[in-house]
């Protein structure tokens, strides 16, 4: 009997003779090798399901990863100031429309050829036009009335009105105009070179040999797609990965002994969004009473442990100059002001409504719990509608049915006119439907002011609009926990959603 | 060949159980599920909160009770539309079969070549998620092929044994024939199926609030709670454990009744 | 022959069916390859605009044949996320699922038919009835809880593997089946008490034949008999259920694939839904019912070979 059995039980002792092999097997592999070959793996939570190509690119996640290999004729610097890239000076004309740009004569695109002003003008006229399918068109380059190429290193650029926000958006990245391998393999001028992307699995950098700049420490760099927050969490602690951004507060404390956790802000504006043509959110004392029962520091209490910094109006702190802190405290959580409102709108027993929220964001998720709860003390009865991102787009923000949306809203150029013309009344994006003729007139007039002074105050007014007309309930701006490997350095936040990797090194 | 067994008995005991504190759990917790800070963030079980609370300061068993009757209510309902709609089905085309049959069985062999969950993850994205009837409706449009396929089995077998002949030579129509003659004498194999059913129902929506697309809060069932866990299992691993044993619970009730089910048809030694 | 001929028109038709039906679901769903192209860039004008570029605005069943034509052209088209190849981008992941379905089964048969085989021993009382409720406790398990508690277990406090950092298989073989031994795991301990369960109780029917009485009360040893005479006819339904298993393992990956964050089909084709990447679900569904339907059809023709009765029968 006993060894008839044995064979047939061999099999299973084989297997467990293979599960005690792994544990061998991988504890070897240390991230010793990782230190010493001067590479890092960045663990990023989304998957880059994009055109790789820049100027097709819609998700701020490939928008981060790519900032490291694309650049324009100018860059951001991590406060906020443009400094010249591709080009090495600029010229403005004395009335502010011609703007002459000198290119430096040594820039390489990361496939060995040189930049030029022919490429120059490709690329801007690429998103002007956005005739090729999937391009995003750049709105404010339909102000340029004409662009033109004096010679092989001088660019000049002429626009419609004058306009002290023009330059920002010359940030948008250079590619070669004879290459068409942009959306798998791109090619850019930056201080890393795309290498490989494998979809929900891997995409890798390396160091461009080439680059005009102070060169990358780095040697290579593996960002590491993790969409589960547990494995990312693990893969951190086995020493898998060495560097990720947009960690969760809760983690904190399981990282504190390997990682230094740097604080930024993810330089988004998160609200819960009012759809004000929508019943009865047209009514301003509504809206204003929702203001008042939503207790935001409590929210950040509770899903983000206190972390991130509260907003008032669609601005963030990172913004410096536009940013008016004055509008932060506008509404104090006041839930009997919240009462008395509502019963002067007419519904003294409170109502019913919905808020939409992409539910693969998981702080939207969070604060949104968080609100219904508050709402319900002033009578309010909320309930999520949890949607896929893409229904979002469509339903909420394109077709602008919902009643109201927790999302972040981000700015893609550093200007405040990125952030705050969605809101105009004739906007296409003005998804939420604000309607203030004041904040229009506002707005012709910023554009249109020549002084950079002026303008400011210009901007600070409509913000100040949006904030007295309680056009959204704002919350806050996130706070960007970023864990680094002890023994990494370098780290620098910017005001946009990016990660430049440019500046990470090992000590020593 | 017994009435009833210790399977039937234990998987009775245990199902009982359960839905007792389910029912409890609609009318009374011991904290509001939804309200915040009810302790708290991440406190160690005790005896004022039983599993600890989560990371808004929740009370966790007062969520998992609330969350074990939506998984339970979701399932039940499934296996109800399933089961009466295939059931249905499959009676009307195993009886006449012709046509009709043949049509049917290849658009439910076409259903089965979609593994269930994939079905259901095509259904929910076109009825769109977070919405417990979509769930309901879902899942059941997925369950409809095996119960068809098996009822189809059953009432072409009894189609044309003794006593139905003879019901029809007297003169019952389809529709008495179907209901008091054939019905009753599928139950031997329909029983067993629903409870194996109702398996199904509570873990394929649980992998699919898991994913991301059934149930949402604050009206969570089971598996999205199992999802948010994860995210925390580092800090409280009791969430994950605490909603994982309820499901297995839920789970392993059902199957002991459907394994004392079977043995009572004398199915197995 | 004419069985096989009837099989590949079933396989076609089912395929068809399917594909259909998923593309039908794609036209019903909010959101399509032009607001995933935009996102937030998206305005009411551009995205009919677009749609009209993309000849998204043509009806439903032109673009259906359209898609079928390619598809029988060999060209999958071209994903709307990564504007790469449909094939290009998924046949790493066809051999990822593929290993980790291979690697599942392996393990299923591996030890339920040994463990069943043993199972046989106990007739009765306590030890039988324990062995009941032991399988019924690991069929109540769900694979993603298995898998979470694996992946805690062996993952973080043995550190035998990192959850989530799936090596690869071109980059390092070894390292990743050891990746996927516990995703396949965690998929097969369900299946294996379904196994389980399934072979005792044909072999118990088996010993209750006629045959077999006779030959034990023949004197021959009950052992011998089990392996000489029943094993044989005992595992037959065994193999066909194991067939059927296959089919229900790529299922169960889709799942598991999320928990334990493998780069498969099954991951692909959950994000490939949320960003209405229509070329890439339907070339995933389409392989996927093609294996559902391949091991549904070895199944029958096992079933066949063993008891040529069922050759006659037809139908049911």
């Amino acid at each position: 009997m006993k060894k008839r059995l044995l064979p047939l039980l061999l099999p299973a002792v084989l297997l467990c003779a293979v599960l005690s092999g792994c544990g061998d097997g991988s504890t070897e592999q240390a991230p010793e090798t990782q230190a010493a070959a001067n590479e890092v793996t960045v663990g990023i939570a989304q998957d880059l399901d994009n055109s790789l190509d820049p100027h097709k690119t819609v998700k701020a996640g490939t928008r981060e990863v790519m900032f490291n290999v694309f650049e324009g004729l100018v860059k951001p610097t991590p406060n906020g100031d443009l400094i010249p890239a591709i080009a090495e000076t600029y010229t403005v004309s004395d009335d502010h429309r011609t703007y002459t740009f000198q290119l430096r004569k040594d820039v390489q695109f990361h496939n060995g050829d040189t930049v030029t002003a022919e490429d120059v003008l490709y690329s801007i006229q690429r998103c002007a036009d956005a005739s090729e399918t999937g391009i995003v068109p750049v709105e404010a380059f339909s102000v340029i009335t004409d662009m033109s190429a004096p010679d092989e290193g001088t660019v000049v650029i002429t626009i419609e009105e004058p306009s002290n926000e023009f330059v920002s958006y010359l940030t948008n990245p250079v590619i070669p105009a004879d290459y068409d391998g942009q959306d798998t393999d791109p090619v850019g001028t930056g201080p890393f070179r795309f290498v490989s992307r494998a979809a929900q699995d891997n995409l890798v950098l390396e160091k461009f040999d080439g680059y005009w700049g102070t060169p990358a420490y780095l040697d290579r760099v593996t960002y590491k797609i993790m969409e589960n927050t547990d494995g990312l969490l693990l893969s951190l602690q086995s020493g898998a990965i060495d560097i990720c951004a947009h960690i969760s507060t809760t983690q904190i404390p399981q990282l504190q002994e390997d990682f230094n956790i740097e604080e930024g802000t993810m330089n988004l504006v998160q609200a819960l969004y009012l759809n004000n043509a929508e019943k009865p959110f047209d009514d301003v004392r509504v809206r204003q009473a929702l203001c008042y029962a939503v207790d935001r520091q409590q929210i950040l209490d509770l899903a983000f442990d206190g972390y991130g910094s509260l907003i008032g109006s669609s601005m963030y702190p990172a913004f410096g100059k536009y940013f008016d802190d004055s509008l932060t405290n506008y509404y104090s959580h006041d839930p009997e002001k919240a009462k008395a409102l509502l019963a002067e709108a007419g519904f003294p027993d409170g109502f019913s409504m919905t808020i939409t929220v992409p539910s693969n964001y998981q702080p939207h998720m969070d604060t949104a719990q968080v609100i219904v709860e508050q709402l319900k003390a002033v009578g309010v009865n909320a309930e999520i509608i949890p949607v896929e991102w893409e229904s979002w787009v469509e339903d909420v923000y394109t077709g602008r049915q919902f009643q109201s949306t927790v999302v972040g809203v981000d700015a893609s150029t550093m200007t405040a006119r990125a952030l705050l013309e969605r809101f105009t009344s004739t906007a296409g994006n003005n998804f939420i439907n604000y309607n203030s003729p004041l904040y229009d007139s506002l707005f012709v007039k910023a554009i249109s002011s020549g002084g950079d002074e002026a303008q400011t105050e210009f901007y600070k007014e409509m913000e100040a609009d949006l904030t007295k007309n309680a056009a959204n309930v704002y919350i806050q701006d996130l706070a960007d926990l970023v864990a680094v490997r002890k023994g990494l350095t370098g780290l620098q936040f910017y005001p946009i959603y990016v990660l430049d990797l440019s500046t990470i090194r090992y000590e020593n | 060949m017994k009435k009833w067994n210790a399977y039937f008995a234990a998987g009775l005991l245990l199902a009982g159980l359960l839905a007792s504190l389910v029912i409890l759990g609609i009318f009374w917790t011991p904290y509001d599920p939804t309200a915040m800070a009810a302790g708290p963030q991440f406190a160690a079980p005790s005896l004022r909160h039983l599993l600890g609370t989560d990371k808004f300061g929740r009370d966790i068993f007062s969520r998992v009770l609330k969350g074990a009757g939506t998984t339970c209510s979701i399932a039940l309902l499934t296996v109800a539309a399933g089961a009466v709609c295939g059931t249905a089905i499959g009676a009307l085309t195993g009886y006449f079969g012709g046509v009709v049959d043949e049509f049917f069985m290849r658009l439910n062999d076409a259903l089965t070549a979609f593994p269930s969950i994939l079905l259901a993850l095509v259904i929910i994205a076109v009825l769109g998620p977070g919405s417990k009837l979509n769930v309901v409706i879902a899942l059941g449009i997925v369950f409809i092929p095996s119960y068809a396929r098996i009822s189809r089995t059953a009432f072409a077998a009894l189609r044309d044994v003794n006593y139905v002949k003879s019901a029809r030579l007297m003169g019952a129509g389809p529709g008495r024939i179907l209901m008091v003659h054939i019905l009753p004498n599928t139950m031997p194999v329909l029983l067993p199926a629903l409870t194996i059913g109702f398996n199904n129902a509570v873990l394929a929506e649980a992998s699919m609030s898991y994913l991301g697309i059934g149930t949402a809060p604050p009206d969570a069932s089971l598996g999205y709670m199992l999802s948010e866990a994860q995210g925390m299992l580092a800090a409280n691993p009791w969430y994950a454990l605490g909603t994982g044993l309820f499901i297995v619970w839920m789970v392993f009730a059902a199957g002991l009744i459907g394994e004392g089910l079977q043995r009572r048809e004398g199915g197995v030694s | 022959m004419k069985y096989a001929a009837k099989r590949i028109l079933m396989l076609l038709a089912t395929m068809a069916i399917v594909s259909f039906l998923t593309f039908l679901a794609f036209d019903l769903i909010s959101g399509d390859q032009a607001t995933a192209m935009l996102g937030t860039a998206a305005t009411p004008e551009k995205l009919a605009a677009l749609r009209a570029e993309l000849g998204l605005d043509r009806p439903f069943l032109v673009r259906y044949g359209e898609w079928l034509f390619g598809f029988f052209a060999g060209d999958l088209g071209v994903s709307a996320s990564y504007r790469q190849p449909v094939w290009t981008l998924i046949s790493s992941k066809v051999l990822v699922t593929l290993c980790l379905s291979l690697l599942s089964f392996l393990l299923i048969t591996a030890v339920s038919i040994p463990l069943g085989l043993l199972s046989t021993r106990w007739t009765g009382g306590p030890a039988a009835a324990a062995q009941t409720v032991f399988n019924q406790l690991c069929m109540a398990v769900p694979a993603f809880f298995t898998g979470i508690l694996l992946s805690w277990i062996f993952g973080i406090t043995l550190k035998w593997f990192v959850p989530g950092a799936f090596p690869g298989l071109s980059v390092d073989f070894t390292g990743s089946l050891r990746h996927l031994f516990f995703a396949a795991a965690a998929i097969a301990i369900p299946r294996i008490a379904m196994t389980v369960r399934m072979l005792r109780s044909t072999i118990f029917s088996e010993l209750q034949k006629d045959y077999v009485r006779t030959a034990i009360s023949r004197g021959n040893d009950r052992t011998a008999v089990l392996y000489r005479h029943v094993l044989k006819n005992a595992l037959a339904p065994v193999v066909t259920f194991l067939a059927q298993t296959m089919a229900e393992i790529v299922a169960g990956s889709i799942v598991v694939e999320q928990v334990f964050a493998i780069p498969g089909l099954g991951r692909m084709l959950v994000s490939s839904i949320a960003n209405r990447d229509c070329p890439v679900v339907e070339a995933i569904v389409v392989i996927l019912a093609f294996w559902v339907v391949l091991s549904n059809t070895a199944a029958d023709l096992i079933q066949q070979a063993v008891d040529p009765r069922l050759r006659l029968g037809g139908g049911a």
